[in-house]
Parts: structure tokens; sequence; C-alpha cells
């Protein structure tokens, strides 16, 4: 939270709104099929069963990559101000840690 | 622009009497509506204490019953915390913020105001308990599986749960609201270093909230899903764990104190400066120790917990991290100190208490350091060395502060001076009072006085110190009486004052005693962090004094009033029984409420000008 | 004095950051809003696998059944955000198009689901007693198996083995062993936190489909939703692929993990 007071600091007063090349349909059928591509690769992930534990942060990070493709490119949080970015970030970076903390806290880690 | 607007009920464009209240959003009206009703309910609050403390007064006595004990200290908890404080904090977000960052209403002046409605909601809500069937009684943090539908079979805990689900909404919207005007309705050059201190804590503070309040939501969730449908939420017997409730409730109810506490620092920080002729002292470091206390805030919920068991790796990183947070309050304490060093000082009533503050919310500190150490706390956990802790940082911290921001601001929001021997008699009783109150807590609790019971055996060597408890708490009500009667008879007819009676040094003291509608004539342009003290004494080059003085601004276009807020407010309320009683009634209200939020969508801010009548 | 006009708000107000008012409101709330899910997720992992009863998420979850609206709430977001820039390039009947199809794919997720609980409510376990695979079994078909000792040819007969009633039957000359084990909130801690936070998920997307649907009518009132009026969808927008992500993170954590024996 601290940060996004001082991330607006870094940019208050005359900083417009930044428009850097804005996305084209093209641009968001493509992330489009990778969502689906992602999707399709985590269900057959899932039938691996010699993975073991290993599907843990495969999943983990196949579905980070989804989470961050629809908010860079769909929530245009890659062409929008830092503010917005931070504001949500702030949320979800908390939210993790009170997550897991909360884990550790009822002994999910040992 | 084309007419979009929804014609259930025309708009009230120029409402006048009881209608013109009901229907503003003009941010002072609402920070004034904010003021009163909290305070009432604040007056409520102290008179649950003292039927809590008249019962305690000596051994053995059956002033109110065990059953009725529970309500009240419930009650007592509930409402100072959610109806008192924190909607005082908000009378003071509303009224102060826009004057202080040079703007003109808030960022929603609607959502303002349907904040202010739905907060009227949730303590209705909660206080109807009191005449249907009983008011909750588990305690303020409400642990399951007391509060489970087992140990709880009456309407009491849902009036609670609804209670607070409904002032979380209201709570939100106005987080949201001050998060954005604070953000992107400061004048010209108010950089965020030139911010004034209250303003940068109600920042930190709303921030919290709108982290915090969501936690809490689905903690009132899970016990009401347990209540309602039968779910195993907090269910021993299907594997539930009550210590979960337990942690969603401290991971919102540490932030929560914060959310208390900070707004109360920023009074103070404004207070202090300008009744010692100097500007605070380590203004950087008292922001960032303010962002640091917001931060830290979330790593150290478990302290409320250290009796329950989570093992000597929880309680030692819980003690160490809860240590660790006495350091930037303490570094606020020092930067409060350097500010009144050598400066020089004038005695006010709103002064007074600034310094009754630092003095007692210090040693409020220095309590809660000591059951920072989980083997410490071990012998204080939910005896009264624990609410001694608690009155010291929330009644003499949070409330003294209060009163030193109403004595403030009193001037700037009624237009008129208080008495000035009447508010110094109110402090020193109030001083005295609550030393009497909270100070003899720290002894028998310490001697092993639990919390939360409803009487004690005269064997026990505690009679003498509740005797003094409770003598304290009725020269605070005393104290109260005084303020009460400064405050109606100045309104009325006190002194008018002047636009700057304090030599202020923030903008809000720049324009007329009490501010026109508008706020400012002319948006002011910020030179430096005391931009009105420093153009007062010529320190700003570019700047002559603005003054707003004219109260004149014909072409100045307000936002106008509007239903739509209080509408959807009562849809929350009706939906809110409805939840409680009866599922179709909380289907009239939700279907009251969208009817609200779609007419509320339509309908401008300003109605296009040819509708507007020409006045003056 | 007089001079200034400063309606400072509707869409086009001078603001100190340059930013839109109610877009900032909107992503602060998204960030207040993954505190809200992440307590929800977190009661369901601190919950995982501590049910005391059946049936556990191996027992009624369909990973591609899940598969399938998954990819339906995701095309949908493709859809919502071809249907902004459809907007911002000024073709209103595009707009229209994709805006409806958002609506439909939503409707269609919230169908998936519904037919889901109800599903996972009336699960039914039906088991070969001489299936080759009984190795494979997840424990509750094990128990419902176990019941196969009371069979007897041509006859119908019931036995109670812990909270179930299992049918042992004869069908086309093999012998079945047959029981309800539906799941709902209150069955075990894994019913109560499953659908408590698919449950607040679904209410997110009933709301983002109709909101969607609102602003589809109202893009026929003239100049209800133009090119230069975008804000409306554009916020409407964010709120829907919000409820997206907080999608992708539940079919992880919840279906592919659920499925998962390891933890
Ligand atoms: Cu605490």
């Amino acid at each position: 939270m601290t940060q996004q007071a001082h991330s607006a600091d870094a940019h208050h007063a005359e900083a417009a709104p930044v428009h850097t090349g804005h996305p084209t349909p093209g641009t968001y059928f493509k992330v489009a099929m990778a969502l689906t591509a992602i999707t399709a690769l985590e269900v057959v992930v899932y039938f691996f069963e010699w993975l073991s534990y290993g599907i843990i942060p495969i999943l983990v990070i196949l579905s980070l990559v989804k989470f961050a493709l629809v908010a860079m490119f769909y929530m245009h949080l890659r062409y929008d101000h830092k503010l917005f970015s931070t504001m949500f970030v702030a949320g979800l970076v908390l939210a993790l840690l009170v997550a897991f903390a909360l884990l550790a806290l009822f002994k999910w880690f040992i | 622009m084309t007419t979009l607007s929804f014609p259930i009920i025309r708009r009230p464009m120029h409402p006048t009497g009881v209608w013109s209240w009901i229907t503003t959003i003009d941010h002072k009206r609402i920070g004034i509506l904010y003021g009163v009703t909290a305070f009432a309910l604040f007056i409520l609050g102290g008179i649950e204490a003292l039927l809590i403390r008249t019962q305690l007064i000596g051994p053995d006595r059956d002033f109110v019953s065990a059953e009725v004990f529970n309500q009240l200290f419930t009650m007592h908890g509930t409402t100072m915390i959610f109806l008192a404080i924190m909607p005082l904090g908000a009378a003071f977000f509303n009224f102060v913020i826009p004057l202080q960052i040079g703007a003109r209403d808030v960022a929603f002046p609607r959502l303002n105001a349907f904040s202010y409605w739905t907060f009227l909601a949730g303590a209705i809500i909660l206080n109807a308990s009191w005449f249907l069937g009983g008011a909750p009684n588990a305690g303020w943090f409400g642990y399951a599986p007391i509060t489970g539908q087992a140990f709880n079979p009456g309407h009491g805990i849902d009036f609670w749960i609804i209670g607070l689900q409904v002032l979380g909404i209201a709570s939100l919207a106005a987080a949201f609201n001050f998060i954005v005007t604070i953000i992107n309705m400061r004048a010209p050059g108010m950089t965020w270093m030139r911010l004034p201190l209250f303003t940068w804590m109600t920042f930190i503070t709303a921030i919290l909230l709108v982290l915090a309040f969501p936690v809490i939501t689905v903690a009132l969730i899970e016990l009401m899903f347990d209540r309602k449908f039968g779910t195993n939420f907090f269910f021993t017997p299907a594997g539930g764990n009550p210590v979960l409730w337990q942690h969603l409730f401290w991971v919102f109810g540490h932030p929560e104190v914060y959310i208390l506490i900070l707004p109360a620092m920023g009074i103070v920080s404004e207070v202090l400066p300008t009744f010692s002729k100097k500007p605070l002292f380590g203004y950087p470091t008292v922001v960032l120790a303010g962002a640091l206390i917001g931060f830290m805030g979330w790593m150290v919920w478990s302290h409320h917990m250290f009796t329950v068991g989570l093992g000597p790796i929880a309680n030692s990183v819980f003690t160490i991290t809860t240590m660790a947070i006495a350091v930037p309050t303490g570094i606020k304490i020092f930067n409060w100190l350097g500010t009144i060093w050598k400066g020089s000082l004038d005695f006010r009533t709103p002064m007074l208490f600034a310094l009754g503050f630092i003095v007692l919310f210090t040693i409020g500190g220095i309590s809660g350091v000591m059951h920072s150490m989980a083997s410490s706390d071990a012998q204080q956990q939910d005896t009264y060395f624990i609410i001694a802790h608690i009155h010291y940082v929330l009644f003499s911290g949070a409330i003294m502060a209060i009163m030193a921001g109403i004595y403030y601001w009193f001037p700037k929001f009624s237009g008129r001076m208080y008495d000035e021997r009447m508010g110094k008699m109110h402090f020193v009783l109030m001083f005295i009072g609550q030393n009497l109150a909270f100070f003899p807590m720290h002894f028998y609790g310490l001697d092993g006085m639990p919390r939360r019971i409803y009487t004690y055996d005269a064997d026990m060597g505690w009679t003498a110190l509740n005797a003094l408890s409770t003598s304290g708490a009725y020269l605070i009500a005393f104290s109260f009486f005084i303020f009460i009667f400064n405050m109606v008879k100045s309104w009325r007819k006190g002194e008018k004052a002047a636009n700057d009676p304090w030599d202020g040094r923030t903008l809000e003291w720049s324009i007329p005693s009490p501010p026109p509608e508008h706020n400012f004539d002319e948006i002011p342009t910020v030179h430096d962090r005391d931009d009105w003290w420093a153009r007062k004494r010529g320190g700003v080059k570019h700047g002559v004094p603005v003054s707003g003085g004219s109260g004149e601004g014909h072409a100045i276009h307000m936002p106008q009033p509007s239903f739509w807020p209080i509408v959807v407010s009562i849809g929350l309320l009706v939906g809110a029984f409805g939840l409680i009683y009866n599922v179709a009634v909380a289907g009239i209200g939700g279907g009251i409420a969208m009817v609200g939020i779609y007419a509320w969508a339509f309908e401008p801010v300003n109605e296009p000008d040819e509708k507007q009548p020409a006045h003056h | 004095m007089a001079q200034v006009t400063a309606a400072s708000h509707g869409e086009h107000e001078a603001t100190t950051t340059g930013l839109n008012h109610r877009k900032m409101l909107m992503w602060a709330f998204l960030g207040s809003d993954c505190m809200f899910f992440g307590s929800l997720i977190a009661t369901y992992l601190v919950y995982k696998g501590k049910s005391k009863a059946g049936p556990f998420p191996e027992d009624v979850f369909s990973i591609p059944v899940t598969s399938v609206s998954t990819f339906v709430l995701l095309m949908s977001s493709m859809s919502m955000v071809l249907a902004y820039a459809a907007l911002t390039r000024g073709n209103m009947k595009a707009f229209r198009i994709w805006l409806a199809s958002t609506v439909i794919m939503g409707a269609t997720f919230l169908a998936f689901q519904t037919f889901e609980f109800y599903e996972f409510a009336n699960h039914e376990v039906v088991v070969e007693c001489n299936d080759p695979d009984a190795a494979d079994w997840t424990d509750l078909q094990a128990k419902v198996g176990s019941a196969c000792g009371s069979f007897v040819a041509g006859e119908e007969t019931e036995v109670t083995i812990g909270e179930y009633t299992v049918k042992v039957f004869e069908e086309d000359g093999h012998a079945v062993a047959e029981t309800t084990a539906g799941l709902t909130p209150r069955t075990n801690l894994f019913g109560t936190t499953f659908f408590t936070l698919t449950g607040f998920h679904g209410a997110h997307v009933t709301l983002g489909v109709i909101w969607l649907l609102s602003l589809f009518f109202f893009s026929f009132r003239k100049g209800g939703v133009t090119p230069k009026r975008n804000l409306d969808v554009d916020l409407a927008a964010l709120y829907w692929h919000f409820v997206d992500v907080v999608w992708i993170v539940i079919f992880t954590v919840v279906y592919l993990f659920g499925v998962f024996q390891g933890f």
C-alpha cells in the first residue's frame, strides 16, 4: 500500500494517461489463442500422473501466465497508467501474502 | 450532453429544510451529518459503558443480569469502534479533506451521501436488536463457536453479522471515495510532500480500509452461512476450525486498530504545529512512519491469539513483528515532541487535548509493548490489563484526538467560537476521569480479574479499584455534559468566528467560516507545505493570500442534490432485515436498491443548464 | 470571482493526475476484491483435505466438463475486449455483436455452473462388482464396492455402509452396487468451501452479465453509449476480465489441485 502512495508521487500532476500503441484486435486474438493453448496444456499436464508433485509448480506457473496475459492485455494494464497496476497489484500481493501466512499458520508446509 | 435522467421522481433541484439534508451531496453537510450521528451513537456506547461500570462498582451486584451484561459489553465495543470512532473519523474526512487539498467536493459526491446513509442503516440494524429479542452477546470479536447457532440460537448474532456487513459497505464506499479524492483532486502544486498530515493519514487509513474490510466480509459470510445454512466452516464435528475465525477476524482486526488511530494521529499532527507556531517537526518522517504503520499492521495479527497455542515459531514471529511496529509509533511521538519543543505554545482547548493524547497514548503504547511478548501476554490475555490497554489507545488516544479535532475545527464548520473556559473544564475533568477509570484496570487486571465477567467475589480484593474505575467513568460522563452544553450553546449563539482564528497553516483556514457551498471561489495554487501559513508571512513569492472571502461564485456549478443515494441505502436496510427474518423481504430490499442504482446511474451529476432555474 | 466554471465532475474533468476518477475507483475496487477472493481461497485451502466424510473432489469433479466452461469464460473475455475495441473505433454494430456474444458466453458459463452444482448435489456412485480396475477406485467407490459381498443373484439388496445406503442388484448379468452420495454445502468441509467460493464467483459473473446486458440495451438509446462516451463500457470490461482472472485461479487451485492426490 505504501508503494501505491509513492508511485502516485512519481507521476503526479502533469502526467496524462499514457497510450502507447493501442493493441489491435489481432493482438487480442493471439492472446485468446495463448489462453486456450495454456488451458489445454494444463488439462494435459494433469493427466500425467508420473509428474507427481511436479504438477504443482507447472500448474502454478501456467495459470500465472494466463492471469498476467488477461491483466496486461485485456485489462490494458500494459498500456495504462502505472498507478492502476499499483492499485491492483497491491491488493493481489497482499492477498497472496495473507493467504500464504494463513496456510503456514495452519501447518500446511510441514 | 443529452438528458438521460430517469424520470421516476423529479430531481430535488433546490430543496429546503429537511429535504435539503436528505438529498444533500455537499461534503460539508455530510460531514456534519456523520459527526452528529456518530456523536449520538458515542453517547449511546457511553451509556452502555456506564451500565457496565455500575454493575461492577462493587462485588456480587445484580444491577443487570449476566445475559444483559454480555449484551452490554458486546454492544459497547461494537458501537464505539464501528459506530463512533470510525464515523467520527469519517466526519473529519468529509468536512476537512476537500478543504485541505483545495477541492470543491469529493470525487463522488453521491457515493459520499450513500456512505453516510448506509452507515446510518447499519447503526439502525445493530441497535434494533435491543428491541427485537436481545442484542448480540458474544463480544465485539464474536468468536466462533459461541456465535454459532447451537450456542446462540437467538437473532442477536444475526443482527451483529448483518449490521457489520452493511457498515462494511458504507466504509468501503467512503474509503474508495477518499482514495480517489486525495489522489485526484489536489489543487495545483499540492504535491505528496506538501499534503497536510491529516490528509496523509486519511489516505493511509482509506487504503487500509479497502484492503482489510473484505477479509471480515468473508469471515462474516462464513459465520452467517454456518448459522443460516448449516455449513461447516466453524463446526468442529465436521472438521471445521474455530481458530480460522480468529485468524480472519484479526487479519482484519489489527489493521482496523490503525484505521481507528491513524486519523487521530493526523488530527494531532495538525493541532500541535498550529498551537506551537512551528511547522511539524520531521514532516517526511511522520508521513513515512504512518505509511510504515499501515504496512506493518498486516504482519502482527496473531498477537491477539498468543494463548491459542499456535506454537513457538508463530508466537515468536508475531512477538518480534509486534515489537517492531512500536518503532514507527515511537518515531511519531518523538516528532510531536520535537514540534512543541521550543515552540511558543498556546494552550487552547484543542492543544490541551492533543497534549493529553500524547501522554496517554504513550501509556497505552507501553502496555501494548508489554503484551507484545507472547510469554508476558499469557499472563494478561483476557484480563482487565487488556481493557486498560485498549482504553488508553482508543479512548485516551483516538477519542482525545477526536475531541481535539472537534474543538479545532469547530469555528470552521459552525462559523462560531466555542467557549474556551468550558472547553478547558471538559479537558481537565475528562483527563482526570479517564485516568481514574482506566489506570486501576492495569492493577486488577494483573491481579487476575478477567474481562467480561458480570460480577466478582468480595474476597478477590478487586472491590476498591473497581469502585475507583466506576467513579472515573461517571466523571468522564459528567465532562461530556459540559462538552454537549458548550457545543449546543456555542453553535447557536457563540461569538462569530473569524476565517482563521488559530493563525492556521492549511488551506481550510483561507476561506470563510463556515465555508461557502463551493468552498473556494478560485482553486488555490499551492507553493509550499504549509501554504496558507507561508502566504500570510510572505514566504510564497508568487502568492497573495487567496481570499475566499466573497462567498459568491454564481457561475460555479456544484453537483446537484440527489434522492438516489438514500434510496439505495433504504434498499440495503430493508434487505438486511429481510436476510434476518424473511427472504421475500430481502428480495424487496434488493429490488429497491436496484431501482436506486439504475436511477443513479442514469442521473447526470448536473442537469443540463437550461433546466436549472436561474438563481440570484 | 465568478469567472470560474468548475463543474469538476463528469467525463471530461481536469484531475490532478489526469486520470479519470471512475476508472481509478474501479481499479481500487478490483484491488480490494482481490482480498475478498484471497480470503475465500485461503479458507478453501486451509480446509483442503480436512473433510471427515465424502464425497471428495476426486469423486465429483469432471475436469473435461470444467475445462469447457473455463474455455467459454476465457473466450468471453476476448469477446469483451473486442467489443470495447469496436466501440472505440466507432463500429457500433460490431460492438453490439461482440457485447451480445460476451453476455451469451457469460450466461453459458453460469449454465455450466448450475448444471455442475446440480450434478454434485445428486452425485451417484455406481460400481461394477467385478470391475477389473478395482485397484483404481477412489475411496468412495471402494466403500460402495464393499457392499458387493451381500449380492444375491436376481435380487436387489440394500446395505448400509457408513452414511450411505447402497443398493446391490444385477444388471446385464453383472453385479452392480449403487448409491447416491450428493455433495451440498452441508455435506462436508469440501462442500462448504467449494460451494461458497465458486458460488461467490458465480454471483460476480451474474452481476457482470446483468451489467453488460444493461449496457447492451442502453446502447440503443440515443447518446447512451458512443465511441466518445466509452468509459461505461471500459469499466464493465475491467470488471468482466477480473471475474475471468479469478476463475483462472479457481480452475487451477480448486479443480486441478482438487483432484491431485498429493495434498
Ligand atoms: Cu493487534
